[in-house]
Formats: structure tokens, sequence, C-alpha cells
């Protein structure tokens, strides 16, 4: 089978965050709370985000997914938490164009995020692995109106 | 079984996806189309092309020809008594809010009830969620066995004097269930409500027959039953269809047309207002001659030893789940199931790798989806050019998706 295909979707880092997925749960005092549905597929997430003085100081999130919208999410909210809301808006533009295959802006630290590129040859996950990613950028601008 | 030569009509399914023959395993979704389909449309559109019902010319005369004869094709394929009550729609989904929305508000006020089930598809749930908000109106389910069958004693609970309309699903597309429509029908005739039949996977697979069900209303789409898209039937009996008003209006459906006030056509076109999809019914036509051919009868047996085949094959596998009814007598020919936790995304990512096309998501079914408590689940469904080969194909790609991910974590 084409599992050369496969495993650059499936790269060891993406399936690490997929079974420990990082800041995951609910915030107690978060002040943003978006619930995100990706209605074609069934998955859900729900995040929580305590944004001060524009700063992401704390993001967790919980949801029901496959394994590259979860991992997409964990990944997400190790990126941007501690970052302004601007950085982390950036990000999400970042992500997406990295989704559409674009070229890729190369002062930005992608870090583990670079795993996911992939996905871009996947068309019909690239929604799963956008969905935390939606969520986050509607709750950033909406808390920064 | 039938024959593995029946693939051979079906030009689709010789290719190779991601390296490998396809396996096509996604019918309940939509169906692949046979040559016979595919030819009819082309020579509908080389030959005939005109519009209906108007021109006096020979090809305007053709496309009637063939567009009422589709209509007498799909009259014969159910056993309705007359062409009137056949009327072509979009799909399953127009043919169901058209019922909603025409005999619907007409005739359910506030404190009456409308009764579906659990399994319902979207398109049998939210036309009839928005009747009942308009009109104060209750909606009611049925709830389900636990192995996802209708038990009648439930039925007869749920179904009350204050009962208007039924609408269920004849086959479940999540859950296989054969639902027992014709008993159903008679439960909510001693009520005085109207049965609206959802027959979209039911009309691909097993012999309709209207007058034997004596349901009301009973509606099905073209393209799963190796039709073109964007066809599909409304069949209504007679006396109620004629009392009830179009819901849209323009050209096609009049009679006599004043500065304020219009007539309508008889039945069946006062219903099909617009141009209608005239290479569509007949490219239905031609699916139905096919299907004839071929047997109603014989195609349901070929799903039924196919599913039965799966499923065994498919219990064999650590760790798999399968969802509704295990009896094969109680189902139709797909199967809806769970990988250990691996999430259907990924299971349908791999197998798509291997060639092999299943559906994976809710299945337009949340409610069900949230009465099975899973997110989503994965599902192949089997049509009559499926074999056990497909199956066989499957299975090893099951047992490869369950390696690959037990390797990755």
């Amino acid at each position: 089978m084409s599992t050369n295909k496969l495993d650059q979707l499936y790269r060891s880092v993406i399936m690490e965050h997929y079974k420990h997925p990082k800041n995951k749960g609910v915030l107690e005092n978060g002040n943003v709370t978006i619930d995100m549905n990706n209605p074609t597929c069934g998955d859900v997430i729900r995040l929580t985000m305590n944004v001060e003085d524009d700063i992401v100081k704390d993001v967790k999130f919980e949801g029901e997914g496959c394994s590259i919208s979860m991992a997409s999410a964990s990944m997400m909210t190790q990126m941007i938490k501690g970052k302004t809301t601007e950085e982390a808006v950036k990000l999400a533009h970042t992500f997406s164009d990295m989704m559409l295959g674009k070229e890729l802006d190369e002062s930005i630290d992608l870090d583990d995020l670079e795993a996911l590129s992939g996905v871009a040859q996947f068309p019909a996950r690239i929604k799963c692995a956008t969905l935390s990613w939606k969520a986050m950028e509607e709750g950033v601008s909406g808390e920064s109106q | 079984m039938l024959s593995k030569d029946i693939r051979n009509h079906f030009p689709i399914l010789d290719q190779e996806v991601n390296g490998h023959p396809l396996v096509y395993l996604d019918s309940a979704a939509t169906s692949q189309k046979p040559v016979q389909v595919i030819e009819a449309l082309d020579r509908y559109y080389r030959f005939d092309n005109s519009n209906v019902h108007r021109g006096v010319h020979t090809l305007g005369n053709r496309a009637t020809d063939g567009y009422e004869g589709a209509r007498e094709k799909v009259r014969k394929f159910i056993n309705a008594k007359s062409t009137q009550e056949v009327i072509f729609m979009r799909g399953t989904t127009t043919a169901i809010n058209t019922v909603a929305q025409s005999y619907g508000r007409a005739n359910v006020s506030e404190g009456d009830e409308i009764v579906i089930t659990h399994m319902e598809h979207h398109s049998n749930i939210i036309p009839w969620q928005q009747l009942a908000k308009e009109t104060g109106a209750v909606l009611k389910y049925i709830d389900l066995e636990e192995d996802g069958t209708l038990s009648l004693d439930k039925v007869r609970e749920t179904i009350t004097d204050k009962t208007k309309i039924v609408s269920i699903m004849y086959v479940s597309n999540v859950l296989g269930t054969m639902n027992p429509i014709e008993e159903i029908t008679k439960i909510a005739h001693q009520h005085g409500a109207v049965m609206c039949v959802d027959a979209a996977q039911a009309a691909p697979h097993v012999k309709i027959d209207v007058q034997k069900l004596d349901c009301d209303f009973l509606a099905f789409s073209g393209h799963k039953m190796c039709g073109p898209t964007g066809i599909g039937v409304l069949y209504g009996k007679k006396d109620l269809l004629n009392n009830m008003e179009p819901i849209e209006f323009g050209g096609e459906m009049i009679d006599f047309v004043g500065l304020y006030e219009s007539t309508w056509k008889e039945l069946p076109w006062k219903f099909e207002g617009g141009t209608p999809i005239i290479a569509g019914a007949i490219g239905l036509g031609a699916a139905i001659d096919f299907l004839e051919e071929i047997g109603l009868d014989a195609i349901e047996q070929h799903e039924h030893e196919l599913a039965g085949y799966a499923m065994d094959k498919m219990s064999e596998i650590d760790g798999l789940t399968i969802y509704g009814p295990r009896d094969p007598d109680q189902r139709a020919g797909l199967v809806t199931f769970n990988l250990d936790d691996v999430h259907p995304h990924d299971v349908a990512t791999v197998l798509d790798m291997n060639g092999i096309a299943v559906r994976a998501g809710h299945h337009c079914a949340q409610p069900l989806m949230k009465w099975l408590d899973v997110s989503s689940t994965a599902r192949a469904s089997f049509y009559l050019y499926n074999t056990t080969d497909d199956v066989d194909r499957l299975v090893e790609g099951l047992r490869t998706t369950k390696e690959y991910f037990n390797d990755v974590y």
C-alpha cells in the first residue's frame, strides 16, 4: 500500500499529540469560550482561553475528532500560549497558508506544526486540521474587539 | 449471488485509485452509473434535447415522450395506480419538504403530532422540525430497540389520535434496518394519520409496492439507484395530491393565468413548476430498465448475502464494532462500524490509500449518532456491482489500518 504517502500524513509527532494531547480540558478561569464543529464529519471542539491585555495567558481545548483535528488542536494551544492575540492570528494565517500548500515565511518558527504540512496533500482532511485554528481565531478576534 | 460480469456495465469501476484497483463501497451515498444510463443521457442531449409539453416540433415530441415515458416506468417500478401519482422532483429531500410544506401546512395545527423515529436521516427530520415550529405541532420520536430496530409496540405507544403525519425511513442508511412500513402504515391509518415513507435507501435495493404498503406518500432519489443526480420522485395518493396546493409556482404548472388569479394544471404537472428535469427523468427511466432486467429480488438477495459475508468476516477483526441489527435478515446491504479507537476519518483515509472508498462521518443522522453514543462511524455499503472480493479487500484494508495505527501509536 501507499505507506509513504500515509506516513507523510500521520507523522509520529502528530500521533504523539493525538495520544498525549497538550492542554486538554476546560479552563476554569477562562474569559473566552468558543464551540465549533465540522458539520460534514461531526468533529467538535470547545476552546477556552484566558485572554488579558491582548495576551493569550492560558488556553485549553476539549473535543472529539480524528487524529489530525485533535493533534492540530493540541499543537495550536501549545503554540499560542503566551503569545499576543496579533501573533496568534498571524500564526493562524500562516497555518492556513500551509494547508493551502503556499510558500511560507521562513522567519516564523513552526516547531511541531511543520509535521502537519503533509495534510495539504489530503484535501478531504484539511478541514480537520483547521478546525481548532478557526475557533482560536474567532476567540481572539472577538475578544480584542 | 449475481454474476461478476455486472461490473462490466460500470466503466468507473475499472480504474486504479492510489495505485490499487478501486473498490467502491459508498453506494448508500450515491451509486455508480451503468453505461446504459450514461448513454441514455448522451443520446438525449445529442439527438432529442428540447423542452417538453409545448413544442409542436418533432424534437419537442421526442423529449416529451421520453420524459412521460420515464414517468410510466417509475409508476410500474413502484406499482402506483396512475402516472398522476408520480411527481418528478430534485430528490428525496425536495419530495419530503413538499409533503411537509403543502400537505403539512394545510392539515397540521397547534397541538397536533408529527411522528418520526430516532434513526431518520436529516432529510426526514428537519422538514418536520420546521413544520412543527411553524404550526405549534409536537414532533415525537419513536424510540429504537437496543439493536437498532423498531418495535411495533413502541410505534403503537407513540402514534395517537392527535397524530396527523407519520414519516419513517424504509431502510436505515446507518443501521441497515429494514422497517415494517406496511404494519406502521396500518397503525397510522387507524389513528387517521397519513404515512410518508423515506424510501431513499429502499428504492435501489428492494421491490417497492406502494399499493401493498398502502402508504400515502413515498419519496426516493434517482442517484442512489444507478440514475443521475438531481432527479427524484414523490409518490402520493391521488386524492391527497388533488387536494394539495403546489409549493412552486411559475411556468409548466399553470392552466389559465390571469392578472390576479391563476389555475393549476392537473396532476402530476401542478407540482412540477419550471422546466422539468427532463434528462434526469430519462436517465432514471434507463436506470429502472437496467435494474428490472437484473431483477430487484435478485439484487436484494445479492446484497443480503454480501452483507452477511461482510458481517462474518468483519466480526473476526479484533476491536471492530458493528452497529445495527445482527440478524442479516433484518438488514439491508450495508455495514456501519468503528475500529478500536481509530477515528473513522483515519480509517477512511488509510482505506482510501488502499483504493477502497468508504464513508466516514455522521451520515446525515446526528440524532442517531447521539443515540448510538458515538460522534461518527465508518460505513461500507454494497450494491449489485460489489463482490465478495471487494469485501475481502475491505477486511484486508481494515487489518492494515489496525496494524498501521498500532505501529504509529
